[in-house]
């Protein structure tokens, strides 16, 4: 006897899935509402990140040489490789979804771990790039250390700079968090081809992180590379 | 009920755009464009963002509501920093204050 | 003839007893319930660093308060009003509770975000209270930098951490109401049919999603300035501190819009029902909502005219804020026009309502004074500005949401309140009210200056005067308190539709049962029909 229709007795009502909230009259309606949700959520996030690339925006127009020579200083290939991480974890996320729409749980729990594990290589790159920027006295305030004329200009530089990847570093905690506890969800069979809205779901959450990166690599490691 | 299930291939295929899109970026970055560096990597940027909305975020095969929702969200984005910008463009440049002794 | 009414047998307040059956609730009325008791405490906190300002400004001499410590209180005073008490009000309390009922659901879409919402709102308000034992807080609450990123030497930190964290307790409210207004209406129930309640709703919710997260962000900027050095706003650094103010108040205008909408919403539905009559021009009053709520957006710098920015954008601003008020006005002009001619009564939520015609009216007439720049140039940062917020934050919307509560009451706990008590409380609100904040147009067009402790002696009658006026609104406003308290256990039972009006929330028990409905409603009519059928069914005729 299938897990919805024991429900369904219990209730004494109509048939439904397991997942159906009671304030909801069907799933059709929870699909819509937590989509619509979560859809809102990442408008508030570009909101959210907005206000720091208008903080970006106006600093590199006032002092684009300073901006220009502090970029400089960031490696480029932790970056670039972070970049194609992260690019590689929306595919293995697309893919997991796609495997929860298609009801096949293994592929959903391999992929969703791809993704996982994806995000950590990118947050161990991140660490690494931290430390190098805490042994260069690239970090601002009282232990910044630079030799240019526009030393203090570069520490709005690097303000942003660490704001802003550290919000977006703790927003891929975050995600990996969530999908921490997808994973296991997949892995316990609650989810098919008829609900696998939380795997969609994480998975806007996912991609939205990316795009986030997508603008500050540019912004932040290619300021002027043409010298 | 379930929605648009889209082939692996095409998933693959915008992977594949991404990368490119990237390694593009980077070497564009190389390249003495004047002040067309600038737009160009945003340009590039945007045109990768558009490939992760569209088609890993489905957002192609969404709802009116949600395309809505992403269009509203780029609306207020442009209204924060272009009216904020009117300010800054319509008057100096920032300077460096000494600090109060 | 007139049924004994009685309550019904299982509602929402009964319907589980101990504190974990309402700590761990996800029924949205409960929640409401919740929500009501504490932004009451909060606006109890707000009124008593606002009695200390008052008491200190009844004499012309900074007296009472070193100066620092003064600053500490208008600080306060404002943080709690705005982030702990106006932003969350009428829709955490009464939306929540009446939106599901207005249109035929059971709950909101997503009722543990709301508990979760409820939560982080106790918890930015743990952090408000760390700061206020821990010394206070003295910037101003627009925390302007660099004071509040560099100089200030009170505890900055943790009240700008307790506003950000309860601005996510706004953005999950606004979250939880568009997905819920979008996705579950009841059958017949289109956009077109919805209360005007809940179009302010939508409004205000767009708002709270859109804005709340810039100013987090700011916050965030102000934190790791304080924090850990970074320069984002630091002039030695070439920062600049009027980017703080642009982003700050990217959010903190449309704010007060989140603060006046939910009130008009409010007005609506009391004037309709007390007028026997339906809205004027329902698809104008719903649009203009709309329309408040987009072009709040692109009018901030008018509180930064005098800050620095050029005058170019100046003019752009000013011009900008002359159209954010004509939604507002077509909005008054509607509610005039549905007063013409209908029939109209005294009961103490149409007090309420007339109270705000005029206060709101004027409130916002002096927002157009301000909006214009050359007059602007002299009284910004006086007290004319000061007399111009208050106008439209408590003569506007503290005056909706009262009235709300006191139009609601009798669906929220079952009972009628005593109707002696508050029109006598209405009225010294409305007196106390006017005594308090009219003289400050005069005061501040005369010159004096908001946040100063000491005044020239010539300010002192006005003072004294608006410090009077202080005393009587906070006796007009412990009266609910009082009545509302009393009511619960001695109010007459009040029925599912005491007053006879129109609405779903209307038709279904009160108090109502914790699924709200039995069955889901489908809606045929109109809102608003006043007919004389639904006046007998009220006793009405």
């Amino acid at each position: 006897m299938s897990n919805a229709v024991a429900h369904a007795e219990v209730h004494g009502h109509a048939e439904h899935h397991t997942a159906l909230q009671h304030h909801f009259e069907t799933m059709q309606q929870q699909k819509e509402a937590s989509t619509l949700g979560m859809w809102v959520f990442l408008l508030t996030e570009v909101l959210f990140f907005g206000g720091l690339f208008m903080a970006y925006l106006l600093y590199r127009t006032w002092y684009f040489e300073a901006f220009a020579e502090a970029s400089r200083t960031i490696a480029i290939a932790p970056g670039a490789i972070n970049t194609a991480v992260l690019i590689g974890s929306s595919l293995t996320m697309a893919l997991g979804v796609r495997a929860a729409q298609t009801n096949q749980r293994t592929a959903t729990v391999r992929w969703l771990i791809a993704t996982i594990f994806l995000g950590l290589v990118f947050l161990g790159v991140k660490v690494y790039e931290y430390a190098d920027k805490f042994e260069h006295h690239h970090v601002p305030g009282a232990n910044f250390i630079s030799e240019s004329p526009w030393a203090a200009q570069e520490q709005i530089f690097f303000s942003l700079y660490f704001t802003m990847t550290g919000l977006h570093a703790l927003h891929m905690i975050v995600g990996v968090a969530i999908m921490s506890v997808i994973t296991w969800m997949a892995a316990k069979g609650r989810f098919d081809e008829h609900y696998y809205t939380p795997v969609e779901m994480a998975g806007l959450y996912w991609h939205f992180v990316d795009l986030v990166w997508i603008y500050l690599f540019p912004l932040l490691y290619l300021v002027e590379r043409h010298n | 009920m379930s929605g648009h299930v889209s082939p692996k291939s095409l998933y693959y295929s915008i992977f594949g755009a991404l990368m490119v899109l990237t390694a593009i970026t980077v070497f564009a970055a190389y390249v003495n464009l004047g002040n067309l560096n600038a737009p160009v990597a945003l340009a590039i940027a945007t045109f990768k963002a558009t490939l992760v909305v569209l088609f890993f975020m489905h957002v192609k095969y969404s709802s009116r509501l949600t395309k809505l929702v992403v269009a509203t969200s780029l609306f207020f984005l442009v209204i924060l920093l272009g009216e904020m910008m009117m300010d800054y463009a319509s008057r100096g440049m920032g300077v460096v204050l000494p600090a109060l002794q | 003839m007139l049924d004994t009414l009685k309550l019904p047998e299982r509602h929402y307040l009964n319907n589980g007893h101990g504190l974990k059956s309402w700590l761990l609730t996800k029924d949205h009325k409960r929640i409401a319930i919740m929500y009501l008791i504490s932004i009451s405490a909060m606006f109890l906190l707000g009124g008593l660093f606002a009695a200390a300002v008052r008491v200190e400004l009844m004499t012309p001499e900074g007296d009472l308060f070193l100066a620092d410590n003064y600053n500490k209180m208008f600080t306060m005073h404002g943080v709690v009003m705005v982030f702990f008490f106006l932003i969350p009000s009428t829709p955490a309390v009464l939306g929540n509770f009446l939106i599901p009922p207005m249109i035929g659901a059971k709950d909101l879409a997503f009722p543990r975000i709301n508990l979760l919402s409820l939560y982080i709102f106790w918890v930015g308000a743990a952090f408000f209270f760390y700061a206020l034992f821990a010394g206070g807080v003295d910037t101003g609450w627009t925390f302007y930098t660099p004071f509040s990123s560099f100089a200030s030497n009170t505890n900055v930190v943790p009240t700008a951490l307790g506003a950000f964290i309860s601005g996510f307790s706004s953005i999950l409210t606004g979250l939880n109401f568009i997905v819920t207004i979008h996705r579950m209406r009841a059958p017949g129930l289109t956009w077109f049919r919805l209360p005007l309640f809940v179009w302010a709703h939508y409004a205000t919710s767009l708002i709270q999603v859109l804005g709340t997260p810039v100013v987090a962000i700011t916050i965030i900027m102000v934190f790791v300035e304080r924090a850990f050095g970074f320069g984002i706003f630091d002039p030695t650094r070439g920062g600049d501190p009027v980017l703080f103010q642009h982003l700050f108040w990217f959010y903190s205008h449309p704010a007060v819009y989140i603060m006046i909408l939910p009130a008009m919403g409010v007005i609506s539905e009391v004037v309709s029902t007390f007028s026997r009559k339906t809205i004027f021009g329902y698809s104008f009053v719903a649009f203009s909502s709309l329309a408040i709520a987009v072009f709040g957006f692109i009018v901030w710098a008018h509180h930064m005219f005098v800050a620095g920015i050029s005058t170019y954008s100046a003019m752009v601003f000013s011009f900008l804020s002359f159209s954010v008020a004509i939604p507002s006005a077509v909005k008054t002009f509607n509610w005039a026009a549905t007063l013409y001619k209908g029939a109209i009564s005294f009961e103490t939520p149409m007090l309420y309502a007339y109270g705000f015609f005029g206060l709101f009216l004027i409130g916002g007439l002096t927002g157009l004074f301000l909006a214009t720049l050359g007059v602007d140039v002299h009284v910004h940062d006086t007290y004319f500005v000061v007399a111009h917020f208050h106008y439209i934050m408590v003569g506007g919307a503290i005056m909706g949401y009262l009235g709300g509560l006191h139009f609601w009451w009798p669906k929220l706990v079952g009972r009628m309140y005593s109707e002696f008590l508050s029109r006598i409380s209405a009225i010294l609100v409305f007196v106390g009210f006017n005594l308090t904040f009219f003289p400050q147009f005069i005061l501040g067009y005369m010159g004096m200056p908001r946040r100063y402790h000491a005044y020239p002696d010539e300010f002192q009658v006005l003072n004294i005067m608006s410090s009077a006026g202080a005393g009587v609104l906070g006796i007009g406003y412990l009266l609910p308190v009082i009545y509302f308290l009393w009511s619960l256990k001695y109010g007459e039972v009040a029925g599912p539709n005491p007053w006879g009006a129109s609405g779903l929330e209307w038709q279904i028990p009160s108090p109502p049962p914790t699924e709200n409905f039995k069955e889901q409603p489908v809606v045929h009519g109109e809102p608003y029909e006043y007919t004389p059928h639904v006046a007998r069914e009220a006793n009405l005729v």
